[in-house]
């Protein structure tokens, strides 16, 4: 068997193929942020908890109201979703006149906020989410054995994040909302209703957010924390990435994913540094991001 | 008033205070529980240990006549630094007498050191590195409930002996997996088997995917776990999903906890082995007491570091009353003196390098069939007996074993 730096190419292959599984959800994730900020100037550091509040809904469902994974996937959104355009109607909107330090400040507390009462109610060690009996299984692609929800993982993920760069950047209603961002006194003189648009684009990326975390339930204990120890690496992609490019978010997370997965295997005691490492270097050589023009 | 003077008077005025209170600082004795209140940690020890501190004093009130006793807590969050600073800030100023829990091992090597320092006392419950009474053994330090020599043993051995040779560990990266996966592999070398690789995974990790391909690609028959909490819950989790038990390898969870058992669900736990301290379905004062601390832990099931604290507070209390002072190195003294005896762990004693000795429990996780009430989740396989459960004195290389 080949090898490169000692560590066999057939291993190599299944640890990218890890790498690009991870990236995955960097990429959803960071994507709900990109466009949250780019169309709201809103750093949205509530962003883990509407992650978690989406594996704790497709929780629920299943228990309290036996809809399965499927059901949840498509339900948990809309509610994550929808209790974000409460928060943004009730809070964020009378922040956005102020400096942004105010809506990092708001949102951070709101996350606290929010994993205090799920960690309070249902404690640290996380709740079981069984994988769905169609998912479940693994195919052996010889170099690997692939769980055959991974691979969904992946292939749900590149619809999403790519559907969502369509909407935005090739259709109407993304160029109103580009517009929106540009210049909202002149969208609004056209009869566009502006307020209503933003409040909606915030409820899809917090659905986006509540999407990845049906993802996540499967795989991760439903845990109350499990938003906060991801999100940092999210905000670091974002920062890679550049703050509201929408095909920087999804190319940075997979890209990121993929990185981190190789540090696992040649140093992994660098494993959850090395984002950070890049981040610093970016930061230091394009201040705005490798997609980012401002 | 001159400077002498004043200092002179200063002096006298210290004196007559502290003669006031020559036994009992402070006129209270002040118990601290500190430990992980609200992440990866909080749910095998957190607010339960306090709660369980608690449930100590308040069972001492007929030895304590009167005597004020208070239980405080704060979150080290599982850094040592921020833990070593609020030790200090105990110690120093408002009064502690005593450390009690102190889960994260990296965390509980930091306070030892500064209560040896201090001249205060520290009860271990939650911390598993085998160094606290070992290579890092101190006068005023006990380890009380379990440590990582009693895991590795426990379990290890009983593994080898089924067939188990070959081992590989998913270590968690501090002080604790390290000193886990030391003295597993060393046990797995003495009973004949072979380690055949390790990975150190950072704390905490939620995603195992890429050290589990590593143990799979290693052919290991063994992949041991030598990581706790939701770390250990994760990995065994996503080691189903990658059909590492169906390819013929097996998962040891090293150190597994009740609330991880729980949080697995029966379904995916059910036949993983391992070593505890204590179990609240052994005997009847255990399950009372259970029954007793569920009802005020919204109905959560007690682990065996909470019942280790109950246990190690009552003794405490009993040597404080005993001696008329909570002076830490005295209290210790004391506690190694006289035999324990609780509702919870039985008769035992505290051995001259601080290591409480009890027995130890190889359990094995019910079938989601066999499991008639909640929290009724392990069949207990042995029963290790006290005196072979921890490691001989002489081993450890403990300063204070002559």
């Amino acid at each position: 068997m080949s090898e490169i730096f000692g560590v066999p190419i057939q291993v190599l292959f299944g640890q990218l193929l890890i790498g690009l599984i991870n990236g995955a959800f960097y990429a959803m994730l960071s994507l709900g942020l990109a466009v949250i900020f780019g169309l709201l100037n809103i750093i949205n550091f509530t962003h883990g908890a509407q992650y978690m509040m989406g594996a704790f809904a497709a929780y629920f469902l299943l228990n309290k109201l036996g809809l399965n994974y499927w059901w949840a996937l498509v339900i948990a959104p809309l509610a994550v979703g929808a209790s974000g355009m409460v928060a943004e109607r009730l809070m964020l909107s009378r922040l956005y006149k102020l400096d942004h330090l105010y809506g990092l400040l708001l949102t951070f507390g709101l996350a606290l906020v929010i994993q205090g009462i799920f960690r309070n109610e249902f404690g640290s060690a996380g709740l079981p989410y069984a994988m769905p009996g169609q998912l479940s299984g693994a195919r052996n692609l010889g170099f690997m054995f692939l769980p055959n929800y991974r691979g969904w993982v992946i292939v749900a993920s590149l619809l999403v994040c790519f559907g969502t760069w369509f909407v935005i950047e090739r259709t109407k209603l993304g160029a109103y909302l580009r517009a929106a961002t540009e210049n909202p006194a002149m969208v609004q003189s056209f009869g566009i209703n502006v307020p209503r648009m933003v409040t909606l684009t915030y409820g899809f990326g917090v659905g986006l957010a509540g999407f990845a975390g049906v993802m996540a339930a499967p795989i991760y204990q439903v845990n109350p924390l499990m938003g906060a120890d991801t999100i940092i690496v999210v905000f670091a992609v974002v920062v890679i990435g550049g703050m509201g490019s929408i095909m920087g978010a999804i190319l940075t997370g997979f890209g990121l994913g993929v990185i981190e997965g190789l540090t696992k295997v040649f140093y992994p005691e660098a494993s959850n540094t090395v984002i950070f490492v890049i981040m610093a270097i970016v930061l230091m050589i394009r201040p705005q991001g490798l997609f980012g023009s401002r | 008033m001159t400077f002498k003077r004043k200092l002179v008077s200063a002096a006298i005025l210290a004196l007559a205070a502290g003669a006031a209170n020559a036994q009992i600082s402070g006129n209270e004795v002040k118990i601290g529980v500190l430990n992980d209140q609200s992440g990866t940690y909080a749910d095998l020890a957190g607010p339960g240990s306090t709660l369980a501190a608690k449930m100590a004093v308040e069972d001492s009130k007929a030895i304590l006549k009167g005597m004020k006793v208070e239980v405080i807590s704060a979150d080290h969050q599982n850094k040592p630094d921020v833990g070593s600073a609020i030790a200090r800030k105990w110690y120093d100023s408002e009064g502690v007498d005593v450390i009690v829990d102190v889960p994260t091992s990296s965390v509980a090597l930091a306070v030892n050191q500064i209560t040896k320092e201090k001249g205060k006392a520290f009860l271990v419950s939650g911390a598993a590195s085998s160094d606290l009474t070992g290579k890092a053994c101190s006068p005023n330090t006990i380890h009380w409930t379990y440590d990582t020599w009693e895991l590795a043993n426990g379990t290890g051995s009983a593994i080898v002996k089924t067939g188990g040779k070959s081992w590989f560990f998913l270590t968690a990266d501090y002080a604790f997996g390290h000193a886990l996966e030391r003295d597993t592999s060393a046990v797995v070398v003495k009973e004949g088997g072979k380690v055949v690789g390790a990975v150190r995974h950072p704390f905490p990790t939620s995603d195992f995917s890429s050290f589990l391909l590593q143990a799979q690609a290693s052919k290991a028959q063994i992949i041991g776990l030598a990581n706790a909490g939701a770390d250990t819950t994760n990995a065994i989790k996503q080691a189903a999903e990658f059909g590492i038990v169906k390819g013929g390898q097996n998962i040891a969870g090293m150190l597994v906890f009740l609330t991880d058992v729980h949080a697995l669900g029966l379904a995916t736990a059910q036949g993983l082995i391992f070593t505890t301290s204590w179990y609240w379905d052994m005997n009847d004062p255990s399950r009372a007491w259970a029954k007793r601390f569920a009802a005020a832990n919204g109905g959560k099931y007690p682990t065996m570091i909470q019942a280790g604290v109950y246990s190690s507070v009552l003794h405490y209390l009993k040597a404080v009353t005993a001696i008329k002072s909570d002076d830490g190195t005295k209290v210790i003294a004391e506690m190694k003196k006289l035999p324990t005896d609780d509702p919870l762990f039985g008769k035992g004693m505290v051995r001259a390098d601080g290591r409480k000795v009890h027995n130890g429990y190889l359990v094995e996780v019910k079938k989601p069939s066999e499991s008639k009430s909640p929290y009724d989740y392990y069949k207990i396989r042995t029963t290790i007996p006290a005196d072979q459960a921890f490691r001989p004195m002489s081993e450890g290389g403990c300063s204070l074993v002559k």
